[in-house]
């Protein structure tokens, strides 16, 4: 377990830290351009030399500060996990210090928050898309993005001529795999019965 | 006579037979469909649990399963099929013989299955002509192989010479 004395001279040690409110885990707040010296210090000094999950937030448009990436290290030694979460300053440009050359595991993790939300992260060895297509045009955990997805053409030209086939909004009613609005998991299951509405007509009020 | 069937009567012809070319030809395709298992996910699982001992998919002369598109009659689309992995399905079909058939087994290839997202093509018939859809997710051994014996039957009613180029049809929107 992470326990109170290591969180404190944490705290006390990187004066630029501040900590954040959490459920489960101690949880920092860590400028960005502290989180290479941060994260460094962490492997090294603390015993946290396990990345678990790269990851991003995207707290929707208009928000003051709307990316943030956060990081999950575990340590063998304390037994614990530890989450850094840092804001990204810019919100149309967002960028973020690559931590790959201190955890090589985040080299995927940080190309796939690249791919999803579209946050650059400087000085990374290999940034490009790893789920979507080269050159896919959106960032699809993005809020605004709609799951259903985008009229988008598709990448090869000569496939695309024979099949006339491309990126269509995928119906968002019924289906096979709809659960009953009864049962004890018809919460946590799409259940859209209403075949009225699809992502191209909305759902009337 | 119909066309799908090869009859011989030796007393009467002797040792001639007497058929239609379309009756012998399919014969001989629908006997020994090389599958190419274009596997992409969970079904892909099935798909090898038919091939195995207890379904057994050779007692009906499909077991010669190859990765190689050009030793391949029958294209069994086995998973979710992605729009990044559509291209590829795609150039893969292209790539095998002709005569071709394409079997679109389970939710995902057939319609995009439970996935209703921006990431997956709604069903494989959008960029390949699918010849039998299977329903299940993932379906059955059986229902597989229910889909391979109509697939038999498709190919033993089909015309052997006009259907021998299949390249270029476009599916239904």
């Amino acid at each position: 377990m992470i326990d109170e004395d290591f969180t404190k001279s944490l705290l006390k040690k990187h004066s630029y830290l501040s900590q954040r409110d959490s459920i489960d885990w101690f949880t920092v707040e860590c400028p960005d351009k502290e989180i290479v010296s941060f994260t460094k210090s962490m492997r090294d000094d603390e015993g946290f030399e396990m990345l678990i999950d790269l990851t991003a937030i995207d707290h929707g448009e208009g928000e003051e500060s709307r990316f943030s990436t956060v990081i999950h290290l575990y340590s063998l030694v304390h037994r614990g996990y530890v989450r850094i979460h840092s804001l990204c300053l810019d919100n149309d440009n967002p960028s973020m210090p690559s931590v790959a050359e201190i955890y090589p595991a985040a080299n995927w993790h940080e190309r796939e928050t690249f791919d999803m939300f579209g946050i650059r992260f400087l000085d990374h060895p290999n940034l490009k898309r790893i789920l979507m297509w080269d050159e896919y045009p959106y960032y699809p955990l993005r809020k605004e993005f709609p799951l259903a997805g985008i009229d988008t053409p598709l990448p090869a030209a000569d496939v695309v001529e024979v099949t006339k086939a491309s990126v269509e909004p995928a119906p968002m009613m019924g289906g096979p795999f709809v659960s009953s609005n009864s049962g004890p998991m018809s919460d946590s299951e799409p259940r859209a019965k209403d075949e009225s509405w699809t992502e191209r007509k909305e759902k009337p009020l | 006579m119909t066309a799908n069937d090869v009859a011989y009567n030796g007393k009467v012809e002797g040792d001639v037979i007497v058929t239609r070319a379309d009756a012998v030809i399919n014969w001989i395709r629908k006997h020994s469909v090389w599958p190419m298992p274009m596997g992409l996910a969970c079904c892909a699982i099935e798909l090898m649990a038919s091939a195995a001992s207890r379904y057994d998919i050779s007692r009906f002369g499909m077991e010669v399963m190859r990765f190689s598109p050009r030793q391949s009659d029958c294209m069994i689309v086995a998973g979710t099929v992605t729009y990044k992995m559509a291209e590829v399905v795609r150039r893969i079909y292209d790539q095998m013989g002709d005569p071709k058939w394409v079997v679109a087994m389970g939710a995902c290839a057939s319609t995009g299955g439970m996935y209703r997202s921006y990431a997956v093509m709604q069903g494989v018939d959008n960029i390949v002509p699918v010849d039998v859809y299977v329903s299940g997710c993932p379906p059955r051994p059986e229902a597989l192989l229910d889909a391979m014996i109509k697939l038999q039957d498709k190919i033993g009613n089909e015309s052997s010479v006009r259907n021998l180029r299949k390249t270029n049809p476009v599916a239904t929107g």
